[in-house]
């Protein structure tokens, strides 16, 4: 307790003569500690709201500029003219209904010494610990002639909105016939899996509407999540139009010519009539300014608190962190929130975090009623998150069309809980 | 239940008005994120919340080791050991 209680008082100066005045723990009268949470995505509002939900007197900061959040989980479904995105769109006036201080701001800086966070305005919000959910950067420039005014005409659509709309008005207005192009970075990146479930949407799609189309997907990696799956489920219902191109076969991408939407790869060139560049990724920008980012460009973590290897008192959750095994994805980010605010909870009391367990289930659609399945149970050991050894995997690679319409349905139905348990 | 989680993680020093700590056992945070917290969620997957401890127990044993099939659960469930189970079930059980 003694510990925990003097880093407490320690940032909070207002507070210190008064505790000093009252040697009894500084909850007990009245001081609520300050726990900031930047990012209002999977893993900020999951946060923010396990932490009011565990303890009601910590006062919660939701930091987060944009009014409407656009989930990326079925995003793919939007792009190909599946589902509207307003079906993606959520607010956060339920969060704040929470009595969670939600800040329409942006944060610039961190003071890890200090203890304060500095938003766009110049204001200083000052914590006790500081949980970070920036989520992903693109990394411009990473891809020779990928830049963000690059994407304007060759969308990445990997954050969810006018990007999204923007590849599937591309894919709309293509004619029949047209090649179709999707680049898929090396790991790690968002979504393992997303870019296959992207190219077998658009496939649908194309199958249905254009079906002299054809797609491509260059890749920048020799394997993939669900590749089995996703392979014969190709081969199945999509074949001679969809083809994947390894890297060993040619399918790393080392430019782009945005002006002609063309590809260049060690092996040749490829024009397309649509492209959609997935480029490499890094954590949110706030991650580097906090100084928690390691030269990788993500944030190691401690596997039972989520406290940040590089400053303490600040939390990474989700995409942004080096969650071992786990994958970056919403259910994680999920997992990883809830985990992080019992710890927080119990530093800010004294006490010492308990050994957590976490889980992810990731579904993909391969088509509208075919869906497939990633899922694995962690826990920390030797200082990173593992899988438990005999636990987890893919859906069977043998099984009857009713389980992968099944599995097609428990997609939409998680999409729906998440949801509902984070924004609802 | 509240009261054995409270004493085991050893804040009955702070003032009772403040306790509304009900930290969930390993392995549970995470099943909402399928099993819907919420029933107004329009969902297959059943919520927990309030369910039977002893039928939880019983259907966690019985994906582990194959005797029910199960779309994901079969998978998770090997991830988790008997004492586990117990405190997981017993945590929903006692949800409302």
């Amino acid at each position: 307790m003694r510990v925990g209680r003097r880093e407490f008082l320690g940032s909070v100066v207002a507070v210190a003569t008064a505790a000093a005045l009252f040697p009894r723990p500084a909850f007990a009268q009245g001081a609520a500690p300050r726990v900031v949470v930047i990012g209002g995505g999977f893993a900020g509002a999951s946060c923010a709201r396990a932490l009011r939900q565990l303890d009601p007197g910590i006062t919660v900061t939701l930091v987060e500029p944009n009014t409407t959040f656009t989930a990326c989980p079925f995003s793919n479904a939007v792009i190909a003219g599946l589902r509207e995105l307003s079906a993606q769109q959520f607010t956060y006036e339920r969060i704040a209904a929470d009595g969670i201080v939600v800040a329409r701001t942006s944060a610039t800086a961190v003071d890890p010494h200090a203890r304060s966070v500095t938003l766009a305005d110049g204001a200083r919000l000052p914590y006790d610990r500081l949980v970070l959910a920036p989520g992903i950067d693109l990394r411009w420039g990473a891809l020779p002639g990928y830049d963000e005014a690059a994407a304007g005409q060759v969308p990445h659509a990997w954050r969810g909105g006018e990007q999204t709309l923007l590849l599937r008005r591309q894919l709309e207005a293509m004619p029949d016939g047209g090649l179709v192009v999707i680049t898929a970075p090396a790991n790690p990146f968002r979504c393992p899996p997303g870019p296959y479930e992207r190219a077998s949407l658009i496939a649908h799609y194309l199958k249905t509407k254009k079906p002299r189309a054809k797609l491509l997907i260059l890749d920048a990696k020799d394997a993939f999540s669900k590749q089995k799956l996703f392979q014969a489920a190709w081969a199945e219902l999509y074949p001679g139009l969809l083809e994947w191109v390894p890297l060993s076969k040619g399918g790393n991408v080392t430019a782009v010519e945005v002006a002609t939407r063309t590809l260049v790869t060690d092996f040749g060139r490829h024009q397309a009539a649509v492209a959609n560049v997935i480029p490499p990724q890094k954590a949110g920008r706030i991650a580097d300014a906090a100084g928690v980012a390691d030269r990788t460009g993500w944030c190691p973590i401690d596997p039972v608190t989520f406290e940040s290897k590089l400053q303490p008192s600040i939390h990474v959750v989700g995409d942004a962190a080096i969650a071992g095994a786990m994958p970056k994805s919403a259910f994680a980010a999920n997992s990883q929130a809830k985990t992080c605010a019992a710890a927080v909870v119990r530093l800010l009391r004294g006490s010492v975090p308990s050994t957590p367990k976490l889980i992810n289930t990731c579904y993909s659609l391969v088509a509208p009623d075919y869906g497939i399945s990633i899922a694995g149970v962690y826990q920390p050991s030797s200082g990173q998150l593992a899988d438990v050894p005999g636990a987890g995997g893919v859906s069977p690679s043998e099984a009857p069309r009713a389980t992968r319409a099944a599995e097609a349905v428990l997609a939409e139905a998680w999409f729906r809980t998440i949801a509902a348990e984070v924004f609802g | 239940m509240r009261r054995t989680l409270a004493a085991a993680i050893g804040f009955a020093s702070v003032s009772a008005a403040m306790v509304a700590w009900a930290e969930p056992p390993a392995g549970a945070a995470a099943c909402s994120g399928c099993h819907p917290a919420l029933a107004r969620v329009t969902s297959p997957v059943p919520r927990l919340g309030g369910l039977d401890r002893i039928a939880i127990v019983r259907a966690m044993q019985d994906f582990r080791s194959g005797q029910r099939a199960g779309t994901v659960m079969d998978r998770i469930a090997k991830g988790f050991t008997d004492e586990e189970v117990q405190a997981i079930a017993a945590w929903y059980a006692a949800q409302r």
